[in-house]
């Protein structure tokens, strides 16, 4: 599998989850584990381009697919980008646990809806739950990113 | 001191790493790390008759399994954090179960393995004999007490304790209009997105053991395995990382797996590492809220109150590891900003084979607040009058500060409100929320509460100016994501003169700052916020005592300004503070930063040693702060909802909060701590509900059935302060974190009880709950 | 929360998946995972074998055929949401699908895996009873078409055998009016009950073991739902008749 561009092997053990497999046999702790029954969206990655459950994923599932995570989205010597950017603008994030599945999640969002409305951004964002900011900032940040992207 | 941070909407420097994923949550440390896994109780009462580890310590990967019997500190009570001569029956659990357990959840064996797969495979092999005994699960049972908790408490009753301030029994039998009210809440649980997780490693050749834990108090962590391990403090190290949330029940000593997890990487030599999944969180972590209250109140015909009676069970749960803080809190927090001539109130603190309680966000005051303020729309409704005109009519007044309760608070002072303005905080909140939305089933919702914030005992900080010029500081407290980082560099930055991009905060790590209490009970911005201040005070009076030497000038007149020390008024006249730090030293041997600036300096000899008498060196100094009491915020929030009459689906059209913690450092870091705070009780007040059975089983142990809300439930919150600064610190401030949720519940009852017609008179609601209530009235 | 130990089969083909469901006790479909992998995570289930499907090329089309459209077994319900096709000539299915959790579930998680799993609370079944749908089901035996009324046979149980595949599901051409209003908790979430409209044909979810047709003008009649945590029967019955009455209003 291609996870944020450099290939990998697929593990051995059909029972890791792919959340489990970027976090502790790659080193991608970026990617955070908060249910591990798919509805938090803590875990929430790409996959071909797609957000997706990493914890609902086996990483066997994952072999011959692109997986991008949070630390794939920017490079550590580039600017933030727009939808990372946005949140930081906002305060769209406090403790930064739920963080990644949301940036991710709205990386999806916005490819679906470039300039969404109110409510497809409501939308957009349920399924990844957030216990700090009670999402006004993260949906202040939605459509923050979407103006950004579009410069 | 220059205002030029404090008050600022300065973005967080927290956010970069965190946005990157590069954030540092306790389950991020690996290091070779051997996972592990806790057997728990699937009973919630319980006699052990056996337990045999044999056929798991043979299942592959297994490393060590270990019950009571394998444990030096096998048959020690853990501590009961905060005693009280009231708490005449305080019982704690061990740190595993081997004779009873006492609710579902209770810790009995762990495994350590190669994986966390693997420690799970041989959890299931732990073999455990149960004798299901009777369970006690609500607080009414408890109080009945039909059967025991635990055979040597007496009717279940941990603590009891009554106050009175007045005289009730005169008022009340004096009192025009008596009522007679009773309200219950249930438990909640904090659920914060990151659970808990611990890392401990034992260096054999440094004797030095290193844990890393989830917890909002690594000092007392560290503290506690300091005694329980024989060793000295400075041979333990704990440090909280990134925590993804805490909201209170990430403060325990300790949670089974705090001692377990360092004492096997002792035995074993390696680093072993425990992470909560998202099911055991939900038995594992202790809880609060559940409450049963009995009320009676006297008022007169304007609806002037005169004697308030409150007698209430406070469910602890199984255990009493946080002693009786709750119910104190609740009783101290009854009669919110009003004036109540005779307050009279008494509690029960009974056991109940559920999760043991301890604070979570808000912590005894939500069930205040829903009491008082539900018996305040009582009162109106009897009287026909107007509720915010009843609030209008019993508000404590600006000119009455400070305002003595007259019952205890939970640092043992008495309960004196500081400051405040609550009756501009109720006219801005009408003003605010503006005329009714038009349609059926519309209710309006209102609330007033205080939160004693700020408490003590101390906090402090370490400041230091590198020769670089940068600063660094720290705090022994730990952020869960208030952005601690951000707005003790604001205050820092404030006192020293330079950029916060220049200060760089470390909290919650004991290798950097050793002493400290905790983050909780709204207190970080009170107490290492006033640290900060302090501690940057006396660098900035060192540095200016250095600069003053060497610039042959008196410290009085000099100023710290863009990074110098500099002659008021004279930007020319004076030296980089990077400067000032390489001169705080004896020995000058650092490269770059402030050292070719220090040295034109340095040929000037002074008498005596080169450290001389009380100097130390270094532009650094450690300071503390200790809160003579409570500093009291404040807030009023109203709100408008619709509720389908047929579905009962809650609409909240409208909510407004205008709120008063004092000055405010960030209000960009406030209005996201209230945000929050409001959707956490929106949350608590509507969806989340924990659904025992009377087995004692929690029915809802996930996310998909224990209902926090999405961004599709919380509406828009609409947010303002006033600021009345606190007299009791220096930096005026007051606590933030808590407020959001205090009232929520309570107003929530309000609008909801107008839309549809119904009294309410218990927490949560829910479509069902509604239906029910419809139902019973019709 | 990590899963029992399985073992795991990858098929490339339908015949090789038939083959090796065919040949195996105890082994349990993969499509999307959305349900199953949550199971296992919580060790609720506990297969011998997980036969994954998503490796069978070019069984993920969504076409139109016999006046319906057909989704075949690893279209994702992402997929079918913003298919034109099914837009075109099943508008009722593309807003059942949006009810189904949320769009991020939906990535991954497949139609014909939604109508397997036969959750009585999930919006897609009532769907493909209120139109009279089917599914085609293979296996080494061959194949069935097995029609909605026959399909669901209980909570979580369907007329699949242990070794069929359900490899397509026909949805005819819904017509107006149509409606699909349930009453959750919280957006997307499984139904507390509700009720697809097609025309003058009702089916309920979320108030039996299966969805059910009912008479719209007494739409509980005969219903014995059961009570959770946050309904009971009696309030199901009412939602029932509250939503049946919104989807045939006007």
């Amino acid at each position: 599998m291609k996870v944020n561009g450099v290939v990998y092997p697929t593990p051995a053990d059909p029972r890791r989850l792919l959340s489990d497999h970027l976090r502790h046999d790659l080193g991608l702790t970026g990617t955070h584990v908060g249910c591990e029954h798919g509805v938090c969206g803590c875990c929430t990655v790409l996959l071909d381009g797609a957000p997706v459950r990493s914890c609902l994923l086996l990483a066997v599932q994952a072999e011959g697919h692109e997986v991008t995570t949070i630390e794939g989205l920017a490079s550590d010597a580039a600017p933030l980008h727009p939808v990372q950017q946005a949140f930081h603008e906002c305060h769209g994030l406090q403790c930064g646990f739920c963080t990644p599945g949301f940036v991710l999640s709205v990386v999806g969002l916005l490819a679906q809806h470039p300039n969404p409305t109110p409510e497809q951004v409501d939308e957009g964002i349920a399924g990844n739950l957030c216990r700090c900011t009670g999402y006004a900032s993260i949906r202040r940040a939605v459509h923050r990113a979407a103006e950004l992207s579009q410069k | 001191m220059t205002t030029r941070w404090f008050g600022a909407r300065v973005q967080r420097v927290e956010d970069d790493r965190l946005l990157r994923g590069h954030g540092r949550f306790t389950d991020d440390i690996d290091d070779g790390a051997l996972e592990s896994c806790l057997v728990r109780s699937p009973y919630a009462h319980a006699r052990i008759r056996s337990i045999d580890v044999t056929a798991a310590r043979a299942m592959p990967g297994v490393i060590a399994v270990y019950t009571a019997a394998e444990l030096p500190f096998g048959q020690t009570d853990l501590p009961i954090l905060i005693p009280h001569p009231n708490l005449t029956h305080g019982r704690t659990q061990r740190c595993l179960a081997s004779e009873v357990v006492r609710y579902v959840g209770e810790a009995v064996a762990f495994v350590v393995a190669e994986s966390r797969c693997l420690a799970e495979d041989a959890a299931e092999m732990v073999e455990v004999d149960y004798e299901p005994l009777p369970v006690v699960i609500t607080p009414e049972s408890a109080a009945r007490a039909e059967h025991l908790v635990h055979d040597d408490v007496p009717g279940n009753v941990a603590a009891e304790m009554i106050q009175e301030a007045g005289s009730v029994e005169a008022a009340l039998a004096a009192s025009p209009r008596r009522k007679r009210l009773h309200f219950r809440f249930e438990r909640g649980a904090a659920c914060p997105m990151e659970a808990r997780a611990v890392w401990a490693r034992w260096s054999t050749s440094e004797r030095r053991l290193t844990v890393y834990d989830s917890t909002q108090s690594p000092t007392s962590i560290r503290g506690g395995l300091a005694v329980l391990f024989g060793l000295p403090e400075s041979s333990v190290e704990v440090i909280a990382p990134d925590v993804g949330g805490g909201f209170g029940p990430k403060i325990m000593l300790f949670y089974p797996d705090e001692l377990l997890v360092p004492f096997a990487a002792m035995q074993l030599g390696r680093p072993v590492k425990w992470t909560e999944d998202r099911q055991e969180h939900f038995t594992a972590v202790n809880q609060e809220r559940g409450q049963v209250h009995e009320v009676e109140v006297g008022f007169d015909d304007e609806g002037k109150l005169l004697a308030l009676d409150v007698d209430f069970v406070h469910d602890a749960g199984a255990y009493t590891p946080y002693g009786i803080i709750l119910p104190i809190i609740t009783a101290g927090q009854v009669p919110g900003p009003y004036r109540v001539p005779n307050y009279r109130v008494r509690f029960r603190d009974v056991y109940t084979n559920a999760t043991p309680t301890s604070p979570y966000r808000g912590a005894g005051r939500p069930h205040a607040c829903f009491v008082m303020e539900r018996t305040l729309d009582r009162i109106a409704a009897e009287l026909a009058l107007d509720r915010a005109e009843v609030r209008r009519r019993n508000l404590i007044q600006p000119d009455q500060f400070p305002y003595e309760v007259g019952v205890a608070w939970q640092d043992g002072n008495a309960v004196v409100y500081d400051s405040g303005n609550y009756p501009v905080l109720l006219e801005k909140a009408l003003a605010n929320l503006g005329p009714r939305p038009g349609g059926d089933h519309v209710g309006m919702g209102l609330g007033m509460y205080v939160e004693g914030t700020g408490v003590g005992p101390y906090e402090g900080a370490h400041v230091q100016v590198l020769v670089s010029g940068k600063v660094v500081a720290a705090t022994g407290i730990p952020s869960q994501g208030q952005a601690h980082a951000t707005v003790w560099a604001q205050i820092v930055a404030d006192e020293l003169g330079v950029d916060v991009a220049d200060v760089e905060v470390t909290g919650g790590d004991t290798r950097r700052f050793p002493w400290g209490v905790g983050t909780f009970a709204s207190r970080g911005a009170v107490t290492a916020g006033n640290a900060m201040a302090v501690a940057a005070g006396m660098v900035a009076e060192k540095a200016r005592q250095i600069a003053a030497d060497h610039l042959e000038v008196d410290p009085a007149d000099l100023e710290l300004v863009g990074g110098k020390v500099q002659v008021k008024g004279s930007p020319d006249r004076g030296i980089a503070l990077a400067a000032v730090a390489v001169l705080a030293n004896p020995v000058r041997y650092a490269f770059g930063g402030g050292t070719e600036a220090a040295t034109q300096f340095t040929a000037r000899p002074r008498p005596g040693p080169p450290l001389h008498e009380g100097e130390q060196p270094g532009l650094e100094a450690t300071g503390y702060y200790s809160p003579p009491a409570s500093t009291w915020a404040a807030g009023c929030h109203t709100c408008y909802v619709r509720v389908d009459p047929q579905t009962f689906r809650l609409e909240i059209l409208k909510y407004v909060v205008v709120h008063d913690c004092g000055r405010v450092i960030n209000p960009l870091v406030v209005e996201g701590q209230i945000e929050g705070g409001v959707a956490q009780g929106i949350g608590g007040a509507f969806y989340e509900r924990l659904h025992y059975d009377s087995e004692g089983q929690l029915r809802n142990a996930s996310f998909m059935e224990f209902l926090m809300p999405y961004a599709t439930e919380i509406p828009a919150i609409e947010i303002d302060h006033i600021e009345t600064p606190s007299p009791l610190n220096p930096l005026g401030v007051k606590g933030a974190g808590e407020a959001g949720v205090i009232p929520v519940g309570a107003v929530l009852a309000s609008a909801i009880e107008e839309a549809l017609g119904v009294p309410i008179t218990e927490m949560p609601l829910s479509p069902l709950k509604l239906f029910e209530l419809v139902k019973t009235r019709s | 929360m990590k899963p029992p130990p399985f073992e795991y089969r990858a098929p490339t083909t339908v015949e090789e998946a038939c083959a090796v469901l065919a040949s195996l006790e105890d082994a349990k479909v993969l499509a999307g995972g959305q349900s199953l992998v949550p199971l296992l995570n919580f060790r609720l289930a506990r297969p011998a074998y997980i036969v994954d499907i998503n490796r069978i090329a070019a069984i993920d089309r969504i076409y139109e055929r016999d006046g319906g459209v057909a989704v075949q077994a690893l279209a994702r319900q992402a997929a079918v949401e913003d298919s034109e096709i099914v837009a075109r000539v099943c508008p009722l299915l593309t807003a059942a699908v949006r009810l189904v959790a949320h769009r991020v579930i939906r990535n991954r998680g497949t139609l014909c895996g939604n109508l397997a799993h036969a959750d009585p609370a999930s919006e897609l079944p009532a769907v493909l009873l209120a139109l009279g749908g089917h599914v085609v089901a293979r296996s080494i035996r061959g194949e069935r078409v097995i029609e909605a009324d026959r399909l669901f046979s209980g909570v979580m149980e369907t007329a699949l055998a242990p070794d069929e595949l359900l490899v397509e599901a026909w949805f005819p051409a819904s017509s107006q009016p149509f409606a699909v209003i349930e009453e959750s908790r919280r957006h997307g979430d499984f139904a507390l009950a509700g009720v697809v409209r097609a025309v003058d044909r009702l089916a309920l979810f979320g108030v039996a073991p299966t969805p059910v047709l009912a008479d719209p003008r007494d739409p509980a009649r005969g219903l014995q739902p059961s009570g959770d945590l946050e309904a009971t029967a009696e309030f199901r019955l009412h939602l029932v008749r509250v939503l049946t009455g919104k989807a045939f209003a006007a």
